[in-house]
């Protein structure tokens, strides 16, 4: 029993202040009951107060501490800071990043109560789901994350003392525009050693041997043909071809790139393979944090280590954050990842102690199961965002935001409501939800497909128009310039719908001079 | 758990960033920069601002997908009145108006915002110009102190200690004193240790090591005399000043048009001088056929009527000289904006007022004449050049520190001020877009 007498226990803080003794105090207190009550895990932390300007620098630095310099960096900085300045736009309250200790920025003019709640969602909330979620734990590297970057920046600004900084800033440019298809959305197969390698070549000769039978020789037929597939498909496993990762395509087959460009376009491909996580698990992350903020500062709240006033200064940003306009709102921008995280975490919590007749056959696992904690962090560590909302997005939830699904076909002279929130919608309506979260429909589908490199080099893509949605034409035609540059020898990209395999439209691009030195 | 103060770190960590945006967008900002001066006042016309850019610019493409087409799906929360099976009016194309669009990215095609500094601004505004007879330029106001390092002193403040100069010093004379070293008395020790208790060396050796003892507390490790500190002196730092004449007609004949020519002149040349001057005072004198020093607001908007004649201008400008201005401390520049009339009996006194008395005490003065807009003559007729052009032709013929131009549309107002003060060195024309 833990009773705990009010007029014994003294607030954390009065009042708006707060000092570096503060900031301790409320970090030990918070800890207290997001590692003993909630049974959170996480990376020893390391909270870093810093100004607005140092803000804006994060932001323009994709958030890290340390970068390596190009001009869209400094354009998204003149982006925000004069959004910033126009009064706009508010900076964030805090920026944490994904490393081992876990750094937590936080801005010096927070109010001692944003301080508590900053600490809560980001060194504590957004910190244990940095830690446990499969997807982050798979692909990223917490410990290794930093020196990394410092490598990268050092490694590009020393290419730029030797080969000039145009050179290094054409090479950034394309392998940016590129950096969407640069990631491995499956692990990848382990290769073989030398030994193992020559081990398995040995047995097939020898099994070649045994079966060797020189009548064989002897049967007709058109053998040219024959081995002319054959060649050609092995062509295509050499390449690992087809193959969704364009970065890595063109690092490990690009006839003509220099090693410092292959090894500046695996930097950028690692950098974004280390981000590929956080775009899958938007909702289920800040969810996740909000979550765990808010029964953090409800906790603190109780022990008397809160006053009503800090609870009231709490109650009223934590709104602000989860709040989600309707569709026919001005404001209206999409589904807000904490609106909808917070409020399915909540759900699982009502479920799990107070479950309704519906939640009983919808969720026979976990209704009534009387330890949300339990439940949700193992959907913390084991789904991402399509895959958590598939699983428990409740019907409850969706009569509460009023979901309806909108079916848009060009085919058709209307659009469509396909589904709202009724017993006849619920399972399509959670089913195009995490539809909108699966990076798989979010980002096209590109896959290099063919190149023969003893022939004219031409590289072959295939964008498997999902929906028959092409791509940006615009953009397609610069992005496939880009690749073009970097590939050396003429580009095609075939857009192909993927129901009957025609050719929807095609896109051609050729090198421009200046980026690569040319073939001898 | 650690806590960071990082708020101490130096700043500006995206400069570098930003100076390559910059560089990479320099042409589109350049055009910007020239279009938003085109609304400011005199005074704030080189105040940082904020530009917009076109998005195309400096965009950054992608493969992503596209807007029209195929089939797609939103799902959207708020739902009030629709059923399954509804069918609704496609919003409009492009317009993102009705909020059941969705757009996925909200990357619209807005222009792209966003402000620039001052310095930024100046710099790109003024690229490749240059005052010309700097010579004459005088220091004066020292009003600022600059501290260097000035050697050493042996007086000081604790937080100015020369650390390796003392320790240095220290050493010298510990060397020059024969302070015994540590070590030496360390070994000595040593080998007293290793003697037997009787023998007679160790005698020896121990009185060498009392008056090694005695020496070493006699020495101190640092004195007093070896202690250094950095020295600061203070310079004064020169500053130079510049007063700018504005001289403008505003008789009847000069319509709003001539005047936002003349105001845009203006502008140009106060924000240039501010770059080469700290300190930049503007003085507005504006005539009809009596001139009179008025305020900003006054002299482009208040209207006036009346003859011309424009040696009242310039008798007021030496005026305002002679009381403020002393030519041996201000840098003086004068603008004279005019429709080119002036009063037949006056060119005399004005070319007579101007070569004797304003002239020589002027780094520059600059003759704008401005036109109609559009200026339509029969054909067949010339134009004869006005008056005041023709006066000030030959004085300016004869090699006097003066420049005139003509002006008609404000388009031309920049490649003139351009032409005007290109750095001569530069190839002509090479950069004037």
């Amino acid at each position: 029993m833990n009773f705990i007498n009010p007029t014994a226990v003294r607030p954390l803080f009065e009042g708006a202040d707060w000092e570096f003794s503060t900031i301790q105090k409320i970090h030990t207190a918070v800890e207290r009951v997001a590692l003993g009550e909630l049974g959170l895990d996480v990376y020893p932390n390391q909270i870093e107060v810093i100004s607005t300007e140092q803000m804006l620098d994060a932001y323009s630095s994709v958030g890290m501490p340390l970068f390596y310099k190009h001009w869209s960096f400094g354009k998204q900085f003149a982006r925000h800071e004069g959004l910033y300045r126009a009064g706009m736009q508010g900076l964030a309250y805090e920026i944490v990043i994904n490393s081992n200790p876990c750094i937590s920025y936080i801005m010096e003019e927070n109010t001692a109560t944003m301080q508590t709640l900053v600490i809560a969602h980001a060194a504590f909330g957004h910190n244990h789901f940095f830690k446990n979620n499969y997807v982050f734990r798979q692909w990223t590297d917490a410990d290794g994350i930093l020196d990394y970057l410092e490598f990268a920046k050092g490694f590009i600004s020393r290419c730029e003392e030797k080969y000039g900084e145009a050179q290094v800033e054409r090479l950034l440019d394309s392998a940016h525009a590129l950096m969407t298809h640069g990631v491995h959305r499956y692990p990848r197969r382990r290769h073989a050693d030398l030994r193992s390698e020559e081990k398995r070549a040995r047995e097939r000769r020898e099994y070649e041997e045994q079966i060797f039978n020189d009548l064989w020789r002897t049967v007709p037929g058109k053998p040219g043909a024959k081995t002319d597939k054959s060649s050609e498909e092995r062509r295509r496993a050499l390449l690992q071809l087809p193959q969704e990762n364009i970065l890595y395509f063109l690092e490990k087959s690009a006839p003509l790139l220099a090693p410092w460009q292959r090894e500046i376009l695996r930097i950028v491909r690692q950098i974004a393979q280390y981000f590929y996580p956080q775009g899958q698990t938007k909702v289920m992350n800040e969810g996740c944090a909000t979550f765990v903020h808010y029964k953090i500062m409800n906790r603190l709240h109780q022990k008397g280590l809160l006053t009503d006033g800090a609870m009231v200064e709490f109650l009223k940003s934590h709104t602000n954050v989860v709040f989600q306009p309707e569709f026919d709102d001005p404001r209206y921008s999409g589904i807000n990842p904490y609106a909808l995280g917070f409020a399915m975490m909540s759900d699982i919590e009502r479920i799990c102690l107070d479950p309704t007749a519906e939640d009983e056959f919808w969720f026979p696992e976990i209704a009534g199961c009387g330890d949300p904690m339990e439940v949700l962090r193992d959907c913390w560590a084991n789904y991402r965002d399509e895959s958590f909302v598939l699983q428990y997005l409740s019907p409850r939830l969706i009569r509460q935001f009023g979901l309806f699904h909108v079916v848009d076909d060009a085919n058709e002279p209307h659009m469509r409501v396909d589904a709202i929130h009724d017993e006849r919608g619920y399972k399509r309506i959670q089913r195009a939800l995490a539809k909108q979260y699966d990076p798989a429909w979010l980002l096209p589908d590109i896959q290099v497909v063919d190149v023969d490199l003893h022939g004219d080099r031409k590289l072959i893509l295939h964008h498997r128009a999902l929906d028959r949605v092409l791509l940006d034409e615009q953009d397609a035609k610069l992005t496939l310039q880009h690749l073009a540059d970097l590939w050396g020898y003429d580009v095609l990209l075939r857009e192909i719908d993927p129901g009957s395999d025609s050719v929807l439209k095609e896109h051609a691009a050729t090198p421009r001079p200046g980026l690569l030195s040319p073939p001898l | 758990m650690h806590i960071i103060d990082r708020r101490l770190n130096p700043g500006g960590k995206s400069l570098a960033n930003r100076q390559r945006f910059i560089r990479r967008a320099k042409s589109l900002i350049r055009k910007a920069v020239h279009e938003s001066t085109a609304d400011r006042s005199i005074k704030d016309a080189d105040e940082a601002g904020e530009i917009s850019l076109p998005a195309q610019g400096v965009h950054e493409p992608s493969f992503r997908r596209g807007r029209g087409g195929g089939v797609r799906d939103y799902l959207l929360p708020g739902n009030k009145e629709y059923v399954e099976g509804d069918t609704l009016p496609r919003p409009p194309s492009g317009g993102g108006g009705s909020g059941s669009e969705g757009s996925p990215d909200g990357e619209g095609q807005d222009d792209f915002r966003f402000a620039l500094s001052r310095d930024e601004f100046v710099d790109l505004f003024l690229e490749d110009l240059e005052l010309p007879d700097l010579a004459k330029r005088r220091v004066v106001d020292t009003e600022a102190m600059t501290w260097s390092r000035a050697g050493y002193s042996v007086t000081g403040s604790p937080a100015n200690l020369a650390l390796m100069r003392t320790v240095r010093n220290g050493m010298a004379r510990r060397i020059a004193l024969r302070r015994p070293k540590t070590e030496e008395l360390v070994r000595l020790r040593a080998d007293i240790a290793a003697l037997a208790e009787d023998d007679p060396k160790r005698v020896e050796l121990e009185e060498e090591l009392d008056r090694k003892l005695r020496r070493v507390q006699l020495i101190p490790y640092i004195d007093p005399l070896d202690v250094r500190y950095k020295r600061f002196e203070a310079h004064p730092k020169p500053v130079a000043q510049a007063v700018m004449f504005c001289l403008m007609d505003v008789s009847g004949s000069m319509t709003e048009h001539m005047k936002d020519l003349a105001k845009r002149f203006y502008v140009l040349l106060y924000i240039f001088l501010r770059r080469k001057y700290k300190h930049v005072e503007v003085v507005f004198i504006r005539h009809t056929h009596q001139a009179q020093e008025v305020d900003e607001d006054t002299f482009f908007h208040s209207p006036e009527t009346g003859g011309t004649v424009v040696s009242t201008a310039l008798e007021e400008m030496r005026r305002v000289v002679s009381e403020r201005y002393s030519p041996d401390s201000w840098n003086i520049y004068a603008a004279q904006a005019s429709d080119g009339d002036n009063t037949a009996s006056d060119n005399e006194r004005t070319a007579d007022l101007l070569t004797k008395a304003i002239l020589p005490i002027c780094q520059y003065y600059a003759y704008l004449e401005v036109g109609r807009d559009s200026e339509h003559f029969p054909p067949g007729f010339i134009r004869r050049d006005s008056d005041l052009w023709q006066t000030y032709s030959e004085i300016c013929r004869s090699g006097a520190p003066m420049a005139m131009r003509k002006v008609n549309h404000r388009r031309d107002i920049f490649p003139v001020f351009r032409e005007l003060f290109a750095r001569k060195q530069a190839p002509a024309g090479a950069d004037s877009a």
